[in-house]
């Protein structure tokens, strides 16, 4: 159980470890969560997150978001802002070694009652479409050369070759191609890994999810229809993944990197290996900067292209066209990231870079980079929930600022895999939950038994905590049909 | 088995503890833990095909975590499962040289059961020691 007692607590559901708790802490931390939540979290999160508090340039607290548990490094759910014009470090276990692991959630003007009699079909086909599992690989056949462009184009190098449509672009954080991408910057094994990954979905709890957004768990109707959730019932497609084997690999190969320089050339000291970094503005800093955008723009890539296959299976089982079928990317979101972002603090604007790992960017209404449809409603933030018991759709607020504009990213894990995979046995559970309506299909039985929703926090509880604290505000919950698991 | 997996270190990725009596015998039950993590039934991998490392560090840890990633390496790379034959460690003015003799075959779902991927080796609380009986180690795997 964790030593609650340290924390001295700063509201229902934020609660401070002070920098007295442990040598080093530049600024305090922030837990994000309930009562319940918090004493339920892992111990191992108290001392990542303070740990994550003793680097260069942090600014103002070393956030974790109510989803958080034990990561490597940072914790997952960690967030630290970091000033570049103080020192600031860019750190690959800040940001995870899945760069840009994200999620995107796409409509349809399909119900329920239309789906269910192809749910099965559709599950089938998506699962055969779109590769999951160990090691899996894409139907996009690329040359090295070209996998350098998509490195460096993003979402737009698949718009160009066909993979899309070209208003896509506009629902996707940086428009699907982050700037200053640059392959001189990436290893040789970094291509090797990737060239053959775009479009597969990966493992663990990534997934390809066919939902339902019941009209009872629409929390508000206005916010909801400028997303494009309206009518009752109605089916959307939520997924997750990342940018697979390139963008571990380009971590790996920093994470070695900063380890040789960090104390000997910047005297930069750190309390765990896996927090390696370098100073922002140093060569070393750069070199992974640009490198590490590669990796966010091989996930809007890896993405962009199962959105396409999605749409063609889709089109395929109703026997109309994806645009006919109302499948409009409603948003992609990015929870493993490092970002040059302005923010107040203390009334003074800054320019900090925002590692963000396993914690999604949430901006406010009016914010830059929202596309003009989002502009009053906020920026759309999907929360990938367990297979079992759910989704949401939340929207950024004006009292995010605190978060420096970031929320959770998922329901957060409770339970080791180890453990779980003890618990559940996957063929079982995949009975159960088809007697409930839920149609899973997945490489592994031993990975959907670590998958259990058991193995989870309570979303609910966990969105609850972020609306309470005012980092988040809910929109609507989605329910689970169909799911494809890596 | 000389690696056993860890229920009560990581929550969404996956920890495990090898050992042996050399420094070879921990190197190979390691490459088998994290061959393990992802495949099931390591009997099942037909050793048809070799692959050579040749690493070198000057800390032995890192060797060892440079060893390690090259299974993750091959697995995506080539969809090659990979299983240590032979592994040899010598030092030479301070540095660590790795050469290992590695077999396996390409990635078959039909005859191989999935567990989970591995993306990467942390260095988060990894660890190798050298105890009473030999050595030891303990890794985090980024699932």
């Amino acid at each position: 159980m964790a030593p609650i007692e340290v924390l001295k607590q700063v509201s229902d559901v934020i609660w401070e470890i002070p920098t007295s708790y442990k040598a080093g802490m530049r600024v305090p931390a922030r837990l994000y969560g309930t009562e319940k939540l918090i004493r339920e979290l892992d111990d191992a999160v108290y001392d990542q997150i303070t740990n994550v508090a003793t680097l260069p340039g942090i600014t103002k607290y070393a956030l974790c978001m109510p989803d958080g548990h034990f990561g490597y490094g940072f914790p997952i759910g960690g967030v630290a802002a970091m000033d570049i014009e103080q020192g600031g470090v860019i750190s690959p276990g800040g940001i995870g070694f899945d760069i840009n692991c994200g999620m995107r959630l796409v409509t349809t003007n399909l119900t329920y009652k239309d789906v269910k009699p192809h749910l099965k079909e559709l599950v089938d086909k998506l699962y055969d479409r779109v590769p999951a599992g160990v090691g899996s690989t894409g139907f996009v056949k690329l040359a090295r050369n070209d996998f350098r462009k998509v490195v460096e184009q993003g979402a737009q190098w698949c718009i160009n070759n066909g993979y899309g449509w070209e208003d896509d672009l506009e629902f996707m954080e940086e428009q699907g191609c982050i700037k200053g991408a640059d392959a001189s910057k990436i290893s040789e094994k970094a291509i090797d890994r990737g060239v053959h990954q775009i479009g597969t979905l990966g493992s663990g709890n990534h997934y390809l999810e066919i939902q339902v957004a019941k009209r009872e768990n629409v929390f508000d109707n206005v916010l909801a229809k400028q997303m494009g959730i309206t009518k009752s019932d109605q089916v959307v497609i939520m997924f997750h993944c990342g940018s697979r084997g390139f963008g571990h690999q380009v971590a790996t190969d920093y994470l070695l990197r900063f380890l040789k320089v960090m104390d000997s050339k910047y005297g930069i000291k750190i309390l765990d290996r896996e927090l390696a970094c370098a100073p922002f503005d140093s060569p070393e800093g750069q070199a992974y900067f640009a490198a590490m955008k590669c990796g966010i723009n091989m996930s809007f890539a890896n993405r962009q292209v199962i959105l396409h296959r999605i749409r063609e299976v889709f089109s395929q089982v109703f026997g109309q066209s994806a645009e006919d079928l109302g499948m409009q990317l409603v948003y992609d979101v990015s929870h493993n990231t490092a970002k040059l972002e302005k923010h107040f603090v203390d009334g003074k604007e800054r320019s900090l870079l925002v590692h963000r790992k396993g914690a999604t960017r949430a901006f406010a209404p009016e914010m830059a980079d929202l596309p003009e449809r989002y502009k009053e409603t906020g920026q759309p933030v999907i929360i990938g929930g367990s297979m079992e018991t759910g989704s949401y759709l939340l929207t950024g607020v004006a009292t995010g600022d605190q978060t420096f504009y970031s929320t959770a990213h998922g329901s957060g894990r409770s339970m080791s895999r180890t453990k779980a995979r003890k618990m559940w046995r996957g063929d079982v559970l995949q009975k159960q939950m088809q007697q409930r309506g839920i149609y899973v299909r997945s490489t592994s039985y031993s990975g959907l038994a670590e998958e259990a929703g058991g193995a989870y926090k309570d979303v609910d509880e966990v969105i609850e905590a972020a609306e309470l604290a005012g980092i988040s505000q809910r929109v609507a919950k989605l329910t689970p049909i169909g799911n494809i698991k890596g | 088995m000389p690696y056993e997996f860890l229920e009560e270190v990581a929550t969404a990725d996956i920890a495990f503890h090898a050992w042996g009596t050399t420094l070879e015998e921990v190197f190979k039950a390691a490459g088998d833990a994290v061959m393990n993590t992802m495949i099931e039934n390591l009997d099942a991998i037909a050793l048809s095909q070799t692959r050579t490392f040749n690493l070198e560090e000057d800390a032995l840890d890192l060797l060892l975590f440079n060893f390690l990633q090259e299974f993750v390496y091959y697995k995506d790379s080539e969809l090659l499962l990979l299983r240590t034959r032979q592994v040899q460690i010598e030092e030479q003015a301070s540095i660590y040289h790795l050469s290992a003799t590695t077999q396996g075959e390409q990635l078959d779902r039909d005859r191989h059961h999935q567990r989970v991927d591995v993306k990467a080796i942390t260095l988060h609380q990894f660890e190798l020691k050298k105890t009473d009986t030999g050595w030891s180690t303990q890794v985090i795997l980024d699932i």
